[in-house]
């Protein structure tokens, strides 16, 4: 994988509490994610994948060690310039979607681009094409108690896909959703870091990291190991012809 | 995997030459499968001895045509409406290892399932990949790679299921060592088939500095 480097983890630890009652939650994690690339990353409950995830967004901060995006160094932004990178550069999806009930689905996927300063009505315009991206046009004036699990979820990945966004990070996505319509979530998300954006993907389920460039496990807050970067497709099946 | 049904399927709906029956039996499976053609033409003798087909002639290229006799179709519908019996497939060789490896002292067992569950993890991108550019159309071809996908996952479940009963065990182990004295061979009827204390103890500690041994230095 050759493309340019969007996400770095150096040395990042991320402690809870104190004294007795201290909890490492990350201890001491290096990641590199390059444009064109999903990363997936693995790993049994509590072992630090989600906090790896709201730190490398900006949600959260290290205790220890650098979160740097596309050449940025988060800890050396003010507040305000750090809400503008999640802004702009940095799209997430949750597993409980974390549309805001009293929007539609245009107003939920538009705000971020509104928040950023651009008008309301091309604000809407690049809504209703990141909508469409994901098949959802025609529901955009809905409210998400008007929507199916998987429509909302949709929605969500149109939010985090909104504008350029080079980033894109992902916890359970299809957590809630039927095999097929989870299936069209990670089709999306493959799509888009095949068209140039980095993606991470936090999951339990080998079937959805499957999906990935490479995986990468974790354990007790460290990195354990990863796989090789993905082989062609073809090669296996190359291989297993030319020993019959 | 049963080539002569395979072969019979080929010739359900009319003639083909062996090379033909290759092809369209790889096209139908996604070329999970693939044939050898020797095997083709082996097997295609005895389904002729045994009456299932018959030849039916040859083109202008030689080529050696067969058709299906109704004892062939017969057969080839009976065989759909069997039940697949997983007690003829070969001894699971995995399986078979980590019940070993669990009873044999200083084996990392945590090493052995992890190692497993990277190359099964392989194989699941892999059909996944292939799937993606998979026509949804092409049904055939879908449900095979489908298969595979469900195997491979499945394989992980059980990977996972092991290594948490593994290290439960460990944990168990000690927690009886710290708590008082135990039955030395109280943790082999427990497990199952399991090493004693003290093999558990060696390896889980091994484990743990092997894995921080491979994670210096390591940028991901």
């Amino acid at each position: 994988m050759s493309g340019k480097t969007i996400l770095e983890l150096r040395g990042v630890t991320r402690t809870h509490g104190k004294g007795a009652a201290e909890v490492h939650a990350l201890r001491g994690v290096d990641l590199v994610v390059r444009a064109g690339e999903l990363v997936a990353v693995m790993g049994p409950s509590g072992s630090g994948k989600s906090t790896l995830l709201s730190l490398a967004g900006g949600l959260d901060s290290p205790s220890g060690g650098e979160v740097v995006i596309e050449g940025t160094t988060l800890a050396s932004q003010s507040k305000a310039q750090l809400a503008a990178i999640r802004r702009r550069s940095v799209g997430y999806v949750f597993q409980d979607y974390n549309l805001i009930p009293a929007l539609t689905a245009a107003e939920n996927v538009s705000l971020p681009q509104e928040l950023d300063g651009l008008s309301a009505r091309k604000a809407r315009v690049a809504a209703l094409t990141a909508l469409a991206e994901v098949g959802l046009q025609a529901e955009a004036d809905r409210f998400p108690d008007e929507m199916s699990g998987g429509q909302q979820q949709r929605v969500a990945i149109a939010r985090a896909l909104i504008g350029e966004r080079r980033l894109i990070l992902t916890d359970e996505p299809t957590g809630a959703l039927d095999t097929e319509t989870g299936e069209a979530v990670l089709r999306l998300l493959r799509r888009r870091c095949d068209e140039g954006a980095a993606g991470v993907l936090v999951t339990h389920e080998s079937r959805h990291a499957a999906w990935a460039d490479r995986i990468v496990f974790i354990r007790d807050g460290l990195v354990l190991d990863e796989s090789a970067p993905l082989q062609r497709a073809e090669d296996l099946l190359v291989g297993d012809e030319a020993q019959s | 995997m049963s080539v002569k049904h395979s072969l019979l399927a080929g010739l359900a709906d009319g003639e083909r030459y062996g090379y033909q029956l290759r092809a369209e039996f790889e096209e139908r499976t996604g070329a999970t499968w693939p044939l050898n053609i020797g095997q083709v033409y082996t097997t295609l003798n005895r389904l002729e001895r045994d009456g299932l087909v018959e030849p039916a002639g040859q083109d202008a290229a030689n080529h050696v045509f067969y058709r299906i006799t109704d004892a062939g179709r017969e057969e080839l519908f009976s065989w759909f409406a069997r039940p697949v019996t997983r007690a003829e497939r070969p001894r699971d060789e995995l399986a078979v290892k980590l019940a070993l490896a669990v009873t044999v002292g200083g084996v990392d067992v945590a090493a052995i399932v992890h190692a497993q569950r990277k190359h099964a993890l392989a194989a699941l991108q892999d059909y996944t990949r292939v799937k993606a550019r998979l026509d949804p159309a092409e049904l055939a071809a879908s449900l095979v790679l489908e298969s595979m996908i469900f195997q491979s996952e499945a394989e992980i479940r059980w990977l996972d299921h092991v290594e948490a009963r593994v290290l439960r065990h460990a944990r168990e182990s000690q927690t009886t060592r710290v708590g008082g004295p135990a039955d030395p061979g109280s943790a082999k009827g427990a497990g199952g088939a399991a090493p004693t204390d003290a093999d558990a103890s060696t390896r889980t500690s091994r484990s743990t500095r092997a894995t921080a041994t491979a994670r210096k230095g390591k940028a991901i």
